[in-house]
């Protein structure tokens, strides 16, 4: 296929998206994979694993002490437990933001997150940018992501060098007292669970 | 290897950039990029530190400026070719030339679920004791090998303290040569930032890493 009365950008992507599409169905032909099975896994994705997962830990966390303590303990069992158990999923910690200690997860080496409750990074997390930067300015990182910490408060920086996935629970906004756990999860953000943002205060009742 | 892929402390990527809203993919092709590095995970050809291994082997310039499904889609051609999957000439004119390799298993769309939910662990039934404890001093290993190794660099020849025990895990430097999972001890280690970065460290802020026992030696 020749496009090249395109701009260069859409070009470019065209002729991407033409091989990719062309090393699928050579890879089909082989034997080696079923389109279908591919369909499937990008709906998982894209309709069942993402950060409304993780949320939902955050959120029981909150309202639960024993399952907060369960977390402490052993994070990958108490996740498995609500069912939230795949790939990049497997071994668990659960960092928990404080007033004097701010965690944040990054992996230097290539772009393990957790899946399980995270769903796919996003782009910026497998980038250069924050995977360089993250261990030695984390603070200078924190600040590109809107969010600047107390000078008391600590930084952690977790980098995932192994198959531990991190999760960060980020501290209960004020203000939550009366709200669901369904409520809670909304103000949970993917961000927060990374370490690059604060969950979210709730909206005042107008 | 002290390849493109170990960026920890590097300078001049400039700004994080996240983008606002944020698609889970950009392109139809990036979709269909990780379905199919998944699926031929699954075909059992080669394990997870093999595949990192052959992502960050390349040229440095190249892997900091080549989007992550392209990195992905590159190296699991190579692979490919490695293992006598495909050629290179196959690749190129994207039809059959030679008959397919026997694989363990082609995986179905009825099995996406069980493989996705049962992942792949990487702990190993315990052998032994682990050498260090919590509250333990330790300090990396100086070593730099041309091969796969996630002892990063920028936190080799240090002194940390060991944070966690993590259990018995498959051991990256050797299961990515297929010579073996050789599962060790697994440690959380935490490194204060002036020890890693001097005066560019904050006093108080620190970095844990996830090291396995050959990385670590006693601090005496």
């Amino acid at each position: 296929m020749t496009s090249h009365d395109h701009d260069h950008d859409h070009s470019h992507l065209t002729e991407t998206e033409a091989r990719v599409r062309a090393l699928e169905s050579l890879l089909s032909a082989k034997g080696y994979i079923d389109s279908a099975a591919v369909d499937r896994i990008i709906q998982t994705y894209e309709t069942k694993i993402g950060p409304r997962n993780g949320a939902h830990v955050v959120a029981k966390s909150w309202v639960e002490p024993e399952f907060e303590a369960w977390l402490r303990r052993d994070a990958s069992a108490a996740i498995h437990s609500l069912g939230y158990h795949s790939r990049q999923g497997e071994h668990i910690e659960a960092v928990f933001n404080a007033d004097d200690v701010h965690h944040l997860v990054v992996c230097t080496l290539c772009s393990c997150y957790p899946w399980s409750v995270l769903g796919l990074p996003p782009t910026w997390y497998k980038s250069p940018p924050f995977r360089s930067r993250a261990v030695i300015d984390p603070r200078g990182v924190l600040a590109e992501f809107g969010l600047t910490l107390a000078p008391t408060t600590r930084v952690e920086v977790h980098d995932s060098t192994a198959e531990i996935r991190y999760l960060v629970i980020p501290q209960r906004p004020e203000g939550t007292e009366g709200l669901t756990m369904d409520q809670l999860a909304e103000l949970v953000t993917r961000n927060a669970m990374i370490g690059t943002g604060l969950a979210r205060a709730p909206q005042v009742a107008s | 290897m002290n390849g493109g892929a170990d960026l920890g402390g590097m300078m001049g990527f400039g700004p994080v950039a996240p983008e606002a809203d944020e698609p889970l993919f950009h392109a139809p092709w990036e979709a269909r990029a990780l379905g199919m590095v998944v699926a031929l995970g699954a075909c059992g050809q080669w394990n997870i530190d093999a595949a990192r291994s052959a992502r960050e082997d390349m040229h440095p310039g190249d892997y900091t400026r080549t989007p992550y499904y392209a990195i992905w889609l590159k190296a699991a051609k190579r692979l490919m070719v490695e293992k006598e999957m495909l050629t290179e000439a196959e690749i190129a004119q994207g039809v059959p030339l030679i008959a397919a390799t026997s694989i363990k298993r082609r995986l179905a769309a009825e099995d996406v679920d069980a493989m996705l939910s049962a992942g792949g662990p990487a702990d190993r039934p315990e052998q032994g004791e682990p050498a260090f404890a919590v509250g333990d001093q330790v300090r990396t290993i100086n070593d730099h090998p041309t091969t796969h190794t996630r002892m990063a660099r920028y936190a080799r020849d240090k002194v940390g303290t060991i944070t966690k025990v993590h259990g018995f895990h498959v051991f990256p430097d050797s299961n990515a040569q297929g010579q073996g999972e050789d599962p060790q001890w697994l440690y959380q280690v935490a490194f204060s930032a002036r020890t890693l970065w001097g005066a560019q460290g904050r006093e108080g802020d620190s970095v844990t890493l996830d090291l396995w026992e050959p990385y670590l030696r006693t601090v005496l």
